[in-house]
């Protein structure tokens, strides 16, 4: 009997693991949008929620391709640098016009994006190293373009920045269908099962003829795409181009967002949805404390907890 | 790869030291564990008594009872999911009973961890090596107990030297500086065994010890098993191979779906009949089946021409002028060593290995070399012969892992149809009677059989024209093994042409119609018709063994 009850706690921590892994990241964020319902006066006004929504777009946007490139057993440490290359190049090349100039700014995205993912696939270079020196390099070349921050009166990319439809914001509503995309791209096409099976078992995808190269090289073209959408966003509403802060350390909360999302860092699976509620759950948990007056040191000691709580939920479960 | 040195060279010298007597003759009788040996009046050293242990879901072991004495070599058998590791997990401490009783050397025990059952004199050695592999072999040989000057300082000379002295007992003779993973398999086994019973050892735990070694060296393990018999140590021997049940275990138990299906002497019991005990079958219709499932007559036109033909595949170190052709409808065996270049060979024809020099033609048409899509592209499948590193994705479902590599085909413009998905899954699930709660439970729950079943149906879902099948049964239990077996013969009556590897040789005679005997990467022999007998495999093998060394 002794044996019996010491035995259960352990399979109750693992079903409580499995159950924190699946739904941990939705059960907090309905928590907390309860708690703030409840105590936070002014908290669900519509000015807030935009306000919350808009601040997030960006990161969710840059979360949505390093949840792919992590399901690849892979991680992207450039995204920062990206957005702000994606922020030098708009401004360059607004002379032509916004279309064009959004254009040549996605284009430099999915150069450095190939670049990453042709020196972790064909090289053979670890990603995390492979997208440091590009965190480096591309921030660098950024200041070149654009060394000092620049404004610019650009209706069209104002427009993108600070209109909206319908009364969401355009930038929320490019994160939006922006998820939808990559979870259609995760679930129904040839190219997200590879992908996943790719980070679940590499030897194992190359023995059984997938294109493995191929889709890792597409992997980090997407994220490098998916940030210089998130940087040319960000500077729209910015109404200037800053290359030496935008996205400085977006590449934390990216990562931050993906693991809490309930996606392993040890690949072969990816979660769209709780990427973006990972994402959500740290905007909110800041909110939360800025609005009850707590300081920024607060929120980060308590966004390590959540880490550490998400990557204890995500460990590999000890076969028997 | 960087550790390799030629055909041979990461290999340690192993002498097997034969001994007539493969079973002591007073094995003890058929008793009800618990009680003292009539025979011998000697009492168990490691005794369970109606051990059950649940998982959620399973009643992995349930009233088991097993008694093991000092001094004998007991066999534990079953299929997969008989409860044969449960039970060896509950004695190593791993596992905690939820009911009955553990009793060591006499008295009731209750390990809390491993190392608690190893620091008590029980130790297991498991398939995986485990030891540090990039350490010396002495170190790993004396971890934790180095002999050490006056300064506290490990004294390597006296290290080395007292590991050379160790493992010349065990037949290994070798340079115990160099790091341990550059030793073969199984000079590696047997440094863990050597570790085993150099600390101490009453009871030693053996988990498929000889599933990854070459005959050479199973007579070395062998050997060295009868001397820890005869200095007393008990020895628990877990196997699926009839043959070394045979001639090294005295008494064997039989587990089925986790109860106790028969225990007592091994020379008592016939084959057909222990057979018959792991399966619950009647033992009159497996000796109508045969051994294996492999009926003898099949048809292959002699003059049909080759669906797939590799022309003197060569690599460095590894292969040299290998050529092999197998016919539609035919199954060609690839006989020899490990190391021999059977592996190598499959992987050059599948795409899974640069080639020096080589061609590999599929119906006529030259593959581009070094390319598995293309191989595939083909009509060339390859079944690897490590399931968990090369063959299954652990984090998928048993249904994305069947459709993983037929997906292309599986998709319009990019979108994959999960209605055909479905058809193809469902249809495979049933023809190849993968047992799993569902389509979408993860391929790593379920057992080694049915994993290799999952990747069989992976590679038939393609429709392929040539399988190469690399260990097809390896670790898996007797019932997959003849299913797996049945289904080979029977793609091979499709018009199949089935290249396979084996290193049971009852399997790699009663399966082929032709076998080619490699040895060091290159062919030695070609068998045909009524040549294709196990002795005729092993003269070829040793006759070239002789010239080569």
């Amino acid at each position: 009997m002794a044996e019996a009850t010491a035995a259960s706690p352990r399979v109750d921590r693992a079903r409580l693991r499995g159950w924190l892994q699946e739904y941990g990241v939705y059960a907090a964020v309905a928590a907390l949008l309860l708690f703030n319902v409840l105590f936070t006066p002014h908290f669900v006004d519509a000015a807030n929620v935009r306000t919350q929504l808009v601040q997030v777009a960006p990161i969710v946007i840059v979360s949505l391709g390093m949840a792919l490139v992590i399901g690849t057993q892979g991680i992207d440490l450039s995204v920062g640098s990206v957005m702000a290359l994606a922020a030098a190049v708009v401004v360059l090349y607004l002379g032509y016009g916004a279309v064009p100039a959004i254009l040549m700014a996605l284009l430099a995205g999915a150069l450095v994006g190939a670049a990453g993912g042709s020196l972790v696939a064909y090289v053979g270079v670890q990603p995390i190293v492979a997208t440091l020196a590009l965190l480096v390099g591309m921030r660098g070349l950024a200041n070149v373009l654009v060394p000092q921050l620049k404004e610019f009166r650009n209706p069209d990319l104002i427009a993108l920045g600070s209109g909206s439809l319908a009364g969401v914001p355009f930038v929320v509503v490019a994160a939006v269908l922006l998820t939808a995309l990559v979870a259609f791209l995760v679930r129904r096409t040839t190219f997200g099962r590879q992908l996943v099976a790719i980070g679940g078992n590499r030897a194992a995808s190359e023995l059984s003829g997938l294109p493995v190269k191929r889709v890792l090289l597409t992997v980090y073209v997407i994220s490098g795409v998916l940030a210089a959408i998130a940087g040319v966003l960000a500077t729209a509403r910015l109404q200037a181009s800053d290359p030496t802060s935008l996205g400085l350390f977006i590449e934390l909360s990216a990562i931050t967002a993906v693991v809490v999302g309930g996606t392993p860092l040890s690949g072969g699976r990816v979660r769209v949805l709780g990427t973006v509620m990972g994402a959500l759950l740290m905007q909110l948990l800041s909110a939360t404390l800025i609005k009850h007056n707590l300081p920024q040191s607060w929120t980060q000691m308590v966004q390590a907890g959540i880490i550490l709580a998400a990557v204890y939920a995500t460990r590999e479960r000890g076969t028997r | 790869m960087g550790a390799f040195d030629g055909p041979s060279g990461g290999r340690s010298t192993t002498t097997p030291q034969p001994e007539p007597d493969e079973r002591r003759p007073s094995a003890p009788p058929d008793e009800k564990p618990g009680r003292r040996d009539p025979a011998t009046g000697r009492e168990p050293v490691l005794e369970a008594k109606d051990v059950s242990k649940r998982f959620p879901g399973v009643q992995a072991l349930d009233g088991v009872s097993l008694a093991v004495y000092p001094g004998e070599v007991h066999a534990l058998v079953g299929e997969n999911g008989a409860g044969k590791s449960t039970l060896i997990k509950v004695f190593t401490g791993v596992h905690r009973p939820d009911g009955g009783e553990l009793r060591y050397r006499g008295r009731p025990v209750a390990f809390a961890t491993p190392l608690d059952a190893q620091r008590s004199g029980i130790s297991t050695i498991y398939q995986e090596v485990n030891l540090v592999p990039m350490m010396s072999v002495s170190r790993n040989l004396l971890l934790g107990r180095e002999p050490r000057n006056r300064l506290g300082i490990i004294d390597v000379a006296r290290m080395d030297a007292e590991a050379e002295r160790i493992l010349a007992e065990y037949g290994v003779r070798t340079d115990v500086r160099r790091p341990l993973h550059t030793l073969g398999v199984g000079a590696q086994q047997m440094v863990a065994l050597a570790r085993a019973v150099s600390i101490d050892a009453k009871v030693v735990i053996m988990d498929e010890p000889t599933s990854s070694l070459e005959p050479r060296e199973v007579e070395t393990l062998f050997s060295v098993i009868r001397k820890l018999r005869d200095t007393g140590i008990a020895v628990i021997y877990v196997s699926h191979r009839m043959e070394e049940l045979y001639r090294i275990c005295d008494r064997v138990t039989v587990l089925r779906d986790g109860k106790l299906a028969h225990t007592g002497p091994l020379a008592e019991l016939e084959r057909l009949q222990l057979i018959a005990l792991m399966l619950g079958r009647d033992a009159a219709e497996i000796g109508r089946e045969g051994l294996t499932r492999f009926s003898r007559d099949r048809h292959v036109a002699a003059d049909a021409e080759p669906v797939v033909e590799a022309r003197r595949l060569r690599k460095k170190h590894v292969l040299r002028d290998v050529s092999v052709s197998v016919r539609p409808g035919e199954v060609v065996g690839l006989g020899g060593l490990l190391g021999a270049g059977r592996t190598e060979t499959a992987k050059a024809i599948a795409g899974a290995l640069p080639l020096d020099s080589g061609q590999v033609l599929v119906a006529g048409e030259p593959l581009r070399s070094g390319s598995t899509a293309s191989a595939i592209r083909a009509g060339v499948s390859m079944l690897p012969e490590d399931r968990k590193a090369e063959g299954i994705i652990p984090t998928l479902s048993v249904r994305e892992n069947i459709a993983l590599a037929a997906l292309p085909s599986l998709a319009r413009s990019g979108v994959v149809s999960e209605a055909r998905i479905d058809r193809i899954v469902d249809t495979f699930m049933r023809r190849l009677r993968i047992k799993a709660a569902s389509p979408h439970q993860k391929v790593s729950e379920l057992s080694g059989g049915n994993q290799q079943k999952v990747l069989l149906a992976r590679w038939l879902a393609l429709q392929p024209k040539v399988l190469l099948l690399d260990e097809p049964t390896r670790g898996i239990d007797v019932g997959a093994k003849a299913e797996v077996q049945g289904l080979i013969e029977e793609l091979a009556g499709n018009g199949l042409g089935v290249l396979l590897i084996s290193s049971d040789l009852e399997e790699l005679v009663e399966g082929s119609d032709r076998i080619v005997v490699l040895r060091d990467g290159a062919v030695v022999g070609e068998l045909t018709g009524d040549e294709v007998t196990e002795e005729r495999i092993m003269a070829s093998i040793a006759e070239h063994s002789r010239e080569g060394d």
